[in-house]
């Protein structure tokens, strides 16, 4: 399923983070994901979060350089071997992973990771989800 | 010619250039005497040179005369350099000066009325009139931008709307409601406010009715008229000035020739070699060099600026007779000696404004290891262009990298930040941060 992340540029600078958190927390948003790709000079955080419009809408106005971006959710199965069927497939249908993460773990027996994928669309199909 | 410059104010503008001369001359040989009556330093510097205030028989004569120098008027601080009594004294205008003491320039009422007339006549000739409304967001205070521009406008009996720097969203409303059409401020708080009403969702030219901007108080390259004009619709005209000479209106750029006319039967202007001191003639580059004809508070006789510029030779097809200079892009004082290349902070903005990505926002960043300079670079990355992946932010950060090593051939760290963090004060962000053992 195509969802709708939040991207946010990281100055490397001590509390860059704290504030991104404290923002959203006093506009009372609830991030569900989180992960932070870093350089030696600057980051990116990519997060999920309940209310993307208002999230965009709040950083901004905090300062921050944001922006949405489209990323795939795809469950699969908590078991070994459930992440390397996946690969094969998309790697069958030419498809690169630009990035991915986790969103959550120890949901029953599944698994939740976000990607963003060269085609978005496509993958979504090849996975069926 | 439009009908603005057939206002009365503008009138000396086109003084025949005789009468000009003879009007200097005479004005000279009035200030002098009374400078080295009045000020103990001049006195001093006229003896030790064996040079009398009678000596001055004709213009150039006016060479043999001492400088005045920045440091004069710190040494002389608060109020060595004063002429007048503090009877005549109607208004202090101070300089912060990034080191030690501040500057002082006491002033008469006569002496705020001729920085006032040459406001006006610079905001005449760009065009502005009467039915002008004047926002002046630069900042008021000890700072001359502010009242300068103020006393300017209602000199041409402009509406003036006195918001000062800073509480950019409600200028931004104030400028839309009441039809504001000339904004003068530092080139750097427009570009502030264009980012500001960008987020408001306001467009220049569709919600206001500005199109004037009367920019100075900093050096400002082409480049970046170019992008103010660009982004507002609106003409940026430059006027320039320094708070020892007056404030901004001594001289103003002219629509016909690009340079700005030196209002020079009020300030008497020379170009010097900085390093061998000589007088050099029109049309060569050198330091800007001023004397106030009829300033009797605190004259300034042959006072270096430290401006970089020209004094053209050509005159000028708007018919006035007022000198060009050439716009200032450089101080003397602002060269960067990075290891070992001469680097003028305004190379670095030219190179900045050809990458569209990034913002006309920079700051200069200099330290020292015990055997070399770190040279690091921030710029503000437009919100339109921060791309979500990391290589996309390398590849961009990689292209300013390779503009300033063209043009510069060094190469510094940038690093990318995000718009509007760069700190400002008054609308002005400190360019240069050299934090060098010197």
């Amino acid at each position: 399923m195509k969802i709708r992340q939040i991207s946010i540029f990281l100055e490397n600078k001590p509390g860059q983070l704290a504030a991104i958190c404290r923002a959203l927390a006093d506009a009372d948003i609830n991030m569900a994901a989180l992960s932070l790709a870093d350089t030696t000079d600057f980051g990116i955080v990519r997060m999920i979060a309940d209310d993307h419009v208002k999230g965009v809408e709040t950083l901004k106005k905090a300062g921050f350089l944001v922006r949405e971006t489209e990323v795939v959710m795809v469950t699969v199965p908590d078991s070994p071997g459930g992440m390397a069927d996946l690969m094969a497939k998309l790697d069958n249908a030419g498809i690169n992973i630009e990035y991915s993460y986790a969103y959550g773990f120890g949901r029953g027996d599944k698994a939740i990771l976000i990607f963003r994928f060269s085609d978005n669309t496509k993958a979504e199909e090849i996975l069926g989800q | 010619m439009s009908n603005n410059e057939t206002n009365p104010i503008s009138m000396p503008d086109f003084m025949p250039l005789g009468d000009l001369r003879a009007m200097q001359l005479r004005k000279l040989q009035k200030i002098i005497p009374y400078e080295y009556e009045h000020v103990a330093l001049f006195r001093r510097r006229c003896d030790e040179k064996g040079v009398k205030p009678r000596d001055l028989v004709e213009l150039k004569d006016l060479g043999k005369f001492p400088f005045m120098k920045k440091t004069d008027l710190r040494d002389e601080y608060p109020l060595g350099l004063t002429a007048a009594p503090m009877h005549d004294i109607v208004r202090f205008h101070c300089s912060s000066g990034t080191t030690g003491k501040p500057i002082c320039i006491p002033s008469t009422q006569n002496d705020l009325d001729i920085w006032s007339e040459g406001a006006a006549r610079c905001l005449a000739m760009f065009g502005i009139n009467a039915d002008d409304i004047v926002q002046v967001s630069y900042g008021y205070g000890l700072f001359t931008g502010g009242l300068g521009a103020h006393y300017g406008a209602e000199r041409l009996g402009c509406a003036v709307l006195p918001t000062g720097a800073g509480n950019t969203e409600k200028q931004i409303m104030l400028m839309k409601d009441l039809g504001v059409t000339v904004i003068a401020c530092t080139p750097s708080y427009f570009l502030h406010l264009a980012t500001v009403a960008e987020r408001m969702g306001v467009d220049f030219r569709r919600d206001t009715k500005l199109r004037h901007g009367v920019f100075g108080a900093e050096p400002w390259t082409d480049e970046i008229r170019a992008r103010i004009e660009q982004i507002s619709g609106i003409t940026a005209h430059d006027i320039y000035g320094l708070t020892e000479i007056a404030g901004p209106g001594v001289a103003g750029n002219c629509p016909y020739c690009h340079g700005l006319h030196i209002w020079e039967d009020h300030f008497y202007p020379e170009i010097i070699d900085p390093d061998t001191l000589e007088v050099l003639p029109d049309g060569e580059e050198g330091e800007l060099v001023f004397t106030t004809l009829d300033r009797f508070g605190t004259p300034m006789i042959r006072y270096r600026t430290r401006d970089l510029s020209r004094l053209q030779t050509e005159q000028c097809r708007c018919g006035r007779t007022m000198r060009v200079m050439d716009r200032v892009h450089a101080r003397s004082d602002d060269m960067l000696i990075i290891h070992g290349v001469n680097v003028f902070p305004s190379q670095i903005e030219a190179c900045l404004m050809k990458v569209p990505e990034i913002a006309p926002h920079y700051q200069i960043h200099l330290a020292s290891t015990d055997t070399m300079d770190i040279f690091e670079l921030k710029v503000e990355v437009m919100p339109e262009s921060f791309s979500d992946d990391v290589r996309g932010m390398e590849s961009l950060r990689k292209k300013v990298l390779d503009a300033i090593k063209q043009v510069v051939g060094l190469s510094p760290k940038i690093c990318l930040v995000a718009p509007g963090t760069l700190p400002r004060s008054e609308g002005k962000i400190k360019r240069v941060i050299d934090e060098r053992r010197k």
